[in-house]
Protein backbone atom coordinates (compact mmCIF):
# COMPACT_ATOMS: atom_id res chain seq x y z
CA UNK A 1 0.00 0.00 0.00
CA UNK A 2 2.74 2.12 0.75
CA UNK A 3 4.97 1.86 -1.85
CA UNK A 4 3.24 2.84 -5.10
CA UNK A 5 0.51 5.54 -6.13
CA UNK A 6 -2.96 3.76 -6.05
CA UNK A 7 -4.75 6.73 -4.23
CA UNK A 8 -7.56 4.34 -3.82
CA UNK A 9 -5.32 2.02 -1.27
CA UNK A 10 -6.58 5.01 1.30
CA UNK A 11 -10.16 4.39 0.31
CA UNK A 12 -10.30 1.19 0.75
CA UNK A 13 -8.89 0.94 4.04
CA UNK A 14 -11.86 2.21 5.79
CA UNK A 15 -14.36 -0.09 4.24
CA UNK A 16 -12.11 -3.43 5.37
CA UNK A 17 -13.62 -4.46 8.67
CA UNK A 18 -16.82 -4.29 6.57
CA UNK A 19 -15.66 -5.55 3.26
CA UNK A 20 -14.40 -8.57 5.24
CA UNK A 21 -17.18 -9.03 7.66
CA UNK A 22 -19.24 -8.99 4.57
CA UNK A 23 -21.33 -6.07 4.74
CA UNK A 24 -20.72 -3.80 2.39
CA UNK A 25 -23.36 -3.16 -0.16
CA UNK A 26 -22.52 -4.75 -3.65
CA UNK A 27 -21.73 -2.06 -5.36
CA UNK A 28 -18.94 -1.23 -3.01
CA UNK A 29 -17.66 -4.56 -3.08
CA UNK A 30 -17.00 -4.82 -6.72
CA UNK A 31 -15.32 -1.45 -6.48
CA UNK A 32 -12.82 -3.06 -4.01
CA UNK A 33 -12.67 -6.78 -5.59
CA UNK A 34 -11.91 -4.34 -8.84
CA UNK A 35 -9.20 -2.79 -7.13
CA UNK A 36 -8.08 -5.72 -5.63
CA UNK A 37 -7.19 -7.36 -8.90
CA UNK A 38 -4.83 -4.60 -9.42
CA UNK A 39 -3.02 -3.92 -6.36
CA UNK A 40 -1.17 -6.74 -4.51
CA UNK A 41 -0.57 -4.99 -1.66
CA UNK A 42 -3.47 -4.79 -0.75
CA UNK A 43 -4.61 -8.10 -1.93
CA UNK A 44 -2.22 -9.09 1.11
CA UNK A 45 -3.55 -6.88 3.32
CA UNK A 46 -7.04 -8.52 2.90
CA UNK A 47 -6.06 -12.10 3.44
CA UNK A 48 -3.87 -11.65 6.44
CA UNK A 49 -6.44 -9.38 7.90
CA UNK A 50 -9.01 -12.01 7.44
CA UNK A 51 -6.32 -14.44 8.75
CA UNK A 52 -5.50 -12.47 11.65
CA UNK A 53 -9.55 -12.30 12.64
CA UNK A 54 -10.32 -15.95 11.84
CA UNK A 55 -6.96 -16.97 14.21
CA UNK A 56 -8.84 -15.01 17.23
CA UNK A 57 -12.05 -16.38 16.35
CA UNK A 58 -10.41 -19.92 17.40
CA UNK A 59 -9.01 -18.74 20.23
CA UNK A 60 -11.99 -17.67 21.38
CA UNK A 61 -13.57 -20.85 20.47
CA UNK A 62 -10.61 -23.04 22.94
CA UNK A 63 -11.60 -20.78 25.54
CA UNK A 64 -11.87 -22.62 28.77
CA UNK A 65 -14.54 -22.60 31.61
CA UNK A 66 -13.80 -20.83 34.75
CA UNK A 67 -11.43 -22.81 36.93
CA UNK A 68 -13.09 -24.70 39.71
CA UNK A 69 -11.43 -22.57 42.50
CA UNK A 70 -12.06 -19.24 40.74
CA UNK A 71 -15.71 -20.70 40.68
CA UNK A 72 -15.60 -21.53 44.50
CA UNK A 73 -14.03 -18.41 45.42
CA UNK A 74 -16.54 -16.64 43.66
CA UNK A 75 -19.44 -18.07 44.81
CA UNK A 76 -18.22 -17.64 48.67
CA UNK A 77 -17.98 -13.75 48.00
CA UNK A 78 -21.76 -13.84 47.04
CA UNK A 79 -22.85 -15.13 49.76
CA UNK A 80 -23.97 -18.62 47.67
CA UNK A 81 -21.43 -21.23 49.10
CA UNK A 82 -24.71 -23.60 49.30
CA UNK A 83 -24.75 -23.79 45.76
CA UNK A 84 -21.20 -24.43 44.68
CA UNK A 85 -21.86 -28.44 44.92
CA UNK A 86 -24.54 -27.84 41.98
CA UNK B 1 -17.91 -16.55 21.54
CA UNK B 2 -21.17 -17.37 21.72
CA UNK B 3 -22.01 -19.51 24.38
CA UNK B 4 -25.33 -21.20 25.20
CA UNK B 5 -26.98 -19.25 28.08
CA UNK B 6 -29.87 -20.86 31.00
CA UNK B 7 -32.98 -19.06 30.93
CA UNK B 8 -32.95 -16.59 33.66
CA UNK B 9 -35.88 -14.46 34.90
CA UNK B 10 -34.67 -11.17 35.84
CA UNK B 11 -38.16 -10.77 37.92
CA UNK B 12 -36.75 -13.72 40.16
CA UNK B 13 -33.31 -11.79 39.90
CA UNK B 14 -34.73 -8.72 40.95
CA UNK B 15 -37.08 -10.58 43.93
CA UNK B 16 -33.75 -11.51 45.27
CA UNK B 17 -33.95 -15.52 44.22
CA UNK B 18 -30.88 -16.86 44.91
CA UNK B 19 -31.58 -20.07 42.45
CA UNK B 20 -31.91 -17.98 39.92
CA UNK B 21 -28.30 -15.93 40.73
CA UNK B 22 -26.99 -19.05 40.95
CA UNK B 23 -28.08 -19.62 37.46
CA UNK B 24 -27.00 -16.00 36.48
CA UNK B 25 -23.37 -16.47 38.16
CA UNK B 26 -23.03 -20.52 36.23
CA UNK B 27 -24.22 -19.20 32.87
CA UNK B 28 -22.31 -15.93 32.15
CA UNK B 29 -19.11 -16.32 34.53
CA UNK B 30 -17.16 -17.97 31.89
CA UNK B 31 -17.76 -14.62 29.33
CA UNK B 32 -16.50 -12.13 31.97
CA UNK B 33 -13.91 -14.40 32.95
CA UNK B 34 -12.61 -14.06 29.26
CA UNK B 35 -13.18 -10.67 28.85
CA UNK B 36 -11.11 -9.97 32.25
CA UNK B 37 -8.05 -11.96 31.01
CA UNK B 38 -7.92 -10.76 27.46
CA UNK B 39 -8.07 -7.16 28.87
CA UNK B 40 -5.68 -7.84 31.49
CA UNK B 41 -3.96 -10.68 31.29
CA UNK B 42 -3.09 -11.94 34.90
CA UNK B 43 -5.23 -14.31 36.38
CA UNK B 44 -5.75 -12.71 40.13
CA UNK B 45 -7.21 -9.79 38.40
CA UNK B 46 -9.23 -11.26 35.76
CA UNK B 47 -10.74 -13.03 39.51
CA UNK B 48 -11.35 -9.51 40.97
CA UNK B 49 -12.97 -8.42 38.16
CA UNK B 50 -14.63 -11.43 37.54
CA UNK B 51 -15.84 -11.34 41.68
CA UNK B 52 -16.56 -7.26 40.91
CA UNK B 53 -18.62 -8.01 38.42
CA UNK B 54 -21.17 -10.29 39.94
CA UNK B 55 -21.24 -8.24 42.75
CA UNK B 56 -21.96 -4.87 41.40
CA UNK B 57 -24.50 -7.03 39.16
CA UNK B 58 -26.29 -8.09 42.37
CA UNK B 59 -26.46 -5.12 43.96
CA UNK B 60 -27.84 -3.41 40.52
CA UNK B 61 -30.05 -5.96 39.04
CA UNK B 62 -32.86 -3.54 40.07
CA UNK B 63 -31.48 -1.11 37.98
CA UNK B 64 -32.04 -3.14 34.40
CA UNK B 65 -34.63 -2.21 32.46
CA UNK B 66 -34.05 -5.10 29.42
CA UNK B 67 -33.34 -1.99 27.14
CA UNK B 68 -30.37 -4.40 26.23
CA UNK B 69 -29.95 -8.45 26.84
CA UNK B 70 -28.50 -9.67 30.48
CA UNK B 71 -26.09 -10.69 28.80
CA UNK B 72 -24.90 -7.11 27.33
CA UNK B 73 -25.50 -5.87 30.29
CA UNK B 74 -23.25 -7.61 32.13
CA UNK B 75 -20.42 -7.32 29.52
CA UNK B 76 -21.00 -3.60 30.20
CA UNK B 77 -20.18 -3.71 33.85
CA UNK B 78 -17.04 -6.61 33.35
CA UNK B 79 -16.18 -3.67 30.84
CA UNK B 80 -16.50 -1.03 33.14
CA UNK B 81 -14.76 -2.75 36.23
CA UNK B 82 -11.51 -4.45 33.85
CA UNK B 83 -10.93 -0.88 32.96
CA UNK B 84 -11.17 0.35 36.76
CA UNK B 85 -8.71 -2.01 37.42
CA UNK B 86 -6.39 -1.03 34.76
CA UNK B 87 -6.47 2.46 36.02
CA UNK B 88 -5.75 1.80 39.46
CA UNK B 89 -3.17 -0.52 38.60
CA UNK B 90 -1.38 2.36 36.62
CA UNK B 91 -2.55 5.55 38.17
CA UNK B 92 0.52 7.15 36.15
CA UNK B 93 -0.72 6.45 32.73
CA UNK B 94 -3.04 8.43 31.07
CA UNK B 95 -5.31 6.26 29.04
CA UNK B 96 -7.65 6.74 26.44
CA UNK B 97 -11.14 7.30 27.47
CA UNK B 98 -13.64 5.35 25.96
CA UNK B 99 -16.11 7.75 24.43
CA UNK B 100 -12.51 10.30 23.52
CA UNK B 101 -12.31 11.75 19.85
CA UNK B 102 -10.28 9.45 17.51
CA UNK B 103 -7.22 10.58 16.81
CA UNK B 104 -5.55 10.77 13.21
CA UNK B 105 -5.67 7.52 10.76
CA UNK B 106 -1.49 7.55 10.10
CA UNK B 107 -0.65 5.18 12.69
CA UNK B 108 -2.84 2.61 11.55
CA UNK B 109 -1.88 2.40 7.84
CA UNK B 110 -0.35 -0.96 7.03
CA UNK B 111 3.17 -1.49 6.83
CA UNK B 112 4.27 -5.05 7.19
CA UNK B 113 3.66 -6.82 3.12
CA UNK B 114 4.67 -10.30 4.11
CA UNK B 115 1.84 -13.19 3.07
CA UNK B 116 2.55 -15.30 6.42
CA UNK B 117 -1.06 -17.08 5.61
CA UNK B 118 0.73 -19.95 4.03
CA UNK B 119 2.15 -21.13 7.04
CA UNK B 120 1.24 -24.85 8.23
CA UNK B 121 -2.00 -24.57 10.34
CA UNK B 122 0.60 -26.75 13.40
CA UNK B 123 1.86 -23.16 13.06
CA UNK B 124 -0.56 -21.13 14.40
CA UNK B 125 -1.86 -24.16 16.86
CA UNK B 126 1.42 -23.76 19.11
CA UNK B 127 1.21 -22.19 22.27
CA UNK B 128 4.09 -19.67 21.48
CA UNK B 129 1.69 -18.58 18.98
CA UNK B 130 -1.28 -18.20 20.72
CA UNK B 131 0.89 -16.10 23.40
CA UNK B 132 1.89 -14.31 20.58
CA UNK B 133 -2.08 -13.24 19.58
CA UNK B 134 -2.67 -12.55 23.57
CA UNK B 135 0.37 -9.90 23.33
CA UNK B 136 -0.59 -8.17 20.54
CA UNK B 137 -4.53 -7.64 21.87
CA UNK B 138 -2.62 -6.71 25.12
CA UNK B 139 -0.31 -4.21 23.37
CA UNK B 140 -3.95 -2.14 21.62
CA UNK B 141 -4.66 0.90 23.37
CA UNK B 142 -7.31 -0.06 26.02
CA UNK B 143 -10.27 2.09 23.80
CA UNK B 144 -9.68 -0.10 20.67
CA UNK B 145 -9.15 -3.66 22.79
CA UNK B 146 -11.88 -3.76 24.55
CA UNK B 147 -14.10 -3.13 21.33
CA UNK B 148 -11.79 -6.02 19.71
CA UNK B 149 -12.68 -8.33 22.49
CA UNK B 150 -16.54 -7.82 22.69
CA UNK B 151 -16.75 -7.86 18.88
CA UNK B 152 -14.22 -10.13 17.67
CA UNK B 153 -13.63 -12.72 20.57
CA UNK B 154 -16.78 -12.94 22.14
CA UNK B 155 -18.31 -12.65 19.06
CA UNK B 156 -21.29 -9.84 20.08
CA UNK B 157 -22.79 -7.57 16.93
CA UNK B 158 -21.74 -4.13 16.60
CA UNK B 159 -24.75 -2.86 18.11
CA UNK B 160 -24.46 -4.69 20.96
CA UNK B 161 -21.03 -3.27 21.35
CA UNK B 162 -22.10 -0.26 20.98
CA UNK B 163 -24.80 -0.80 23.58
CA UNK B 164 -22.06 -2.36 26.43
CA UNK B 165 -20.00 0.07 25.88
CA UNK B 166 -21.84 3.26 25.24
CA UNK B 167 -20.51 3.93 21.61
CA UNK B 168 -22.38 5.04 18.64
CA UNK B 169 -21.52 2.47 15.85
CA UNK B 170 -19.61 4.25 13.85
CA UNK B 171 -17.44 4.56 16.41
CA UNK B 172 -17.57 0.95 17.41
CA UNK B 173 -16.63 0.81 13.43
CA UNK B 174 -13.87 3.10 13.23
CA UNK B 175 -12.18 1.73 16.68
CA UNK B 176 -12.81 -2.19 15.52
CA UNK B 177 -11.21 -1.10 12.30
CA UNK B 178 -8.02 0.59 14.06
CA UNK B 179 -7.79 -2.74 16.60
CA UNK B 180 -7.85 -5.34 13.40
CA UNK B 181 -5.27 -3.24 11.56
CA UNK B 182 -2.84 -2.73 14.20
CA UNK B 183 -3.18 -6.54 15.16
CA UNK B 184 -2.73 -7.30 11.55
CA UNK B 185 0.62 -5.89 12.12
CA UNK B 186 1.72 -7.00 14.85
CA UNK B 187 0.86 -10.54 13.40
CA UNK B 188 2.32 -9.47 10.33
CA UNK B 189 5.80 -9.15 12.71
CA UNK B 190 5.40 -12.48 14.17
CA UNK B 191 5.07 -14.40 11.74
CA UNK B 192 7.48 -13.20 8.89
CA UNK B 193 9.79 -13.68 11.55
CA UNK B 194 8.51 -17.28 12.29
CA UNK B 195 8.53 -17.59 7.76
CA UNK B 196 12.18 -16.98 8.12
CA UNK B 197 12.79 -19.37 10.52
CA UNK B 198 11.09 -22.27 8.79
CA UNK B 199 12.84 -21.19 5.80
CA UNK B 200 16.60 -21.61 7.26
CA UNK B 201 15.66 -24.81 8.99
Amino acid sequence: MSDHEHSNCRALLGSLSDYVDGTLSQELCAEIEEHLSDCQNCHLVVDTLRKTISLYHQSAAEAGEVPALVRERLFRVLNLDDYIRH
Amino acid sequence: MIDSKPEISIEALKSGDRDEFSKLVDGYSGMIYRLALKMIGNHADAEDVLQNTFLKAFQHIGEFEARSSLSTWLYRVGANEALMLIRKRRPETVLSEIGSEETEQEDFYPAQFTDWCCLPEDEFLSSESKAALDQAVRHLPENLRIVFILRDIEGLSIQETGDALDLSETNVKTRLLRARLRLREELSKYYSERLKKRRQE
